[in-house]
């Protein structure tokens, strides 16, 4: 299980290899990679700034994929999640889960996804033509997150 | 001594981004009825969707506190 946060950018494709080769015994690996987008509601967006509440961020990432290995037959699990300037194109955040078939690691990455977006004290705030702006809580994320609750 | 620390929107709109109080809460509610009394921008942590931790964990309002609590108000988060 590993947890970083980090101003630095990375590579998706070398952490899914790294997550892979930790164990021979591991038939899947799935990752999500969420990426800046040059537009967002209705205004073109020249980069963001990432806020966050340090020591909070940890603590919730790591309880959430702990959640995560507790509820399916994980063989690994990673998550990074950029803080600080970003630019349009690049990587924000990282979740990967590896596991001996496919249902698990999938399951267990979107679930990390879906409390990562409700849960994780992280606040983007985006740069615009008029000017910069923070971006708003989407209730679809508030429902995605809720499913959990109900289906193992 | 209660820690609180303001994030984000909040933090932008309070010109804080925390304080020390000294005085006494038995609930996170409690201590935010006491911020909103203060009036002007403090009216920002009335809002609806208003998020908060204690000791780093999210909780609801009618958490209660402790002296030497650390506690924490931010609008919805939005990583990821």
């Amino acid at each position: 299980m590993a947890i970083r946060v980090q101003s630095q950018p990375f590579d998706p494709g070398v952490e899914l290899n790294a997550l892979h080769a930790a164990n021979l015994g591991i038939g899947a690996v799935v990752c999500f990679v969420g990426y800046v987008r040059d537009f967002n509601e209705g205004r073109e967006v020249g980069g963001m700034f990432l806020e966050h509440f340090p020591g909070m961020t940890e603590k919730a990432l790591g309880k959430i994929a702990e959640e995560a290995t507790q509820r399916w037959p994980l063989l690994g699990i990673e998550i990074i999640h950029r803080i600080g300037r970003l630019e349009p194109g690049e990587p924000i955040v990282f979740v990967g889960t590896t596991s001996a078939h496919r249902q698990a690691a999938f399951d267990a990455c979107n679930f990390v996804m879906d409390y990562l977006k409700t849960r994780a004290p992280f606040w983007k705030k985006e740069d615009t033509a008029e000017g910069p702006r923070w971006v708003e809580g989407r209730c679809s994320d508030q429902a995605a997150a809720e499913r959990w609750k109900q289906q193992p | 001594m209660i820690r609180v620390q303001y994030f984000a929107r909040y933090r932008e709109a309070l010109g804080l981004d925390g304080e020390q109080l000294s005085a006494e809460f038995t609930s996170l509610d409690q201590l935010r009825q006491h911020l909103l009394a203060r009036g002007g921008v403090w009216e920002v942590l009335a809002e609806q969707n208003l998020m908060c931790a204690r000791n780093q964990e999210l909780c609801s309002l009618d958490e209660p506190l402790a002296a030497g609590d650390e506690v924490a108000f931010f609008p919805t988060v939005t990583g990821g």
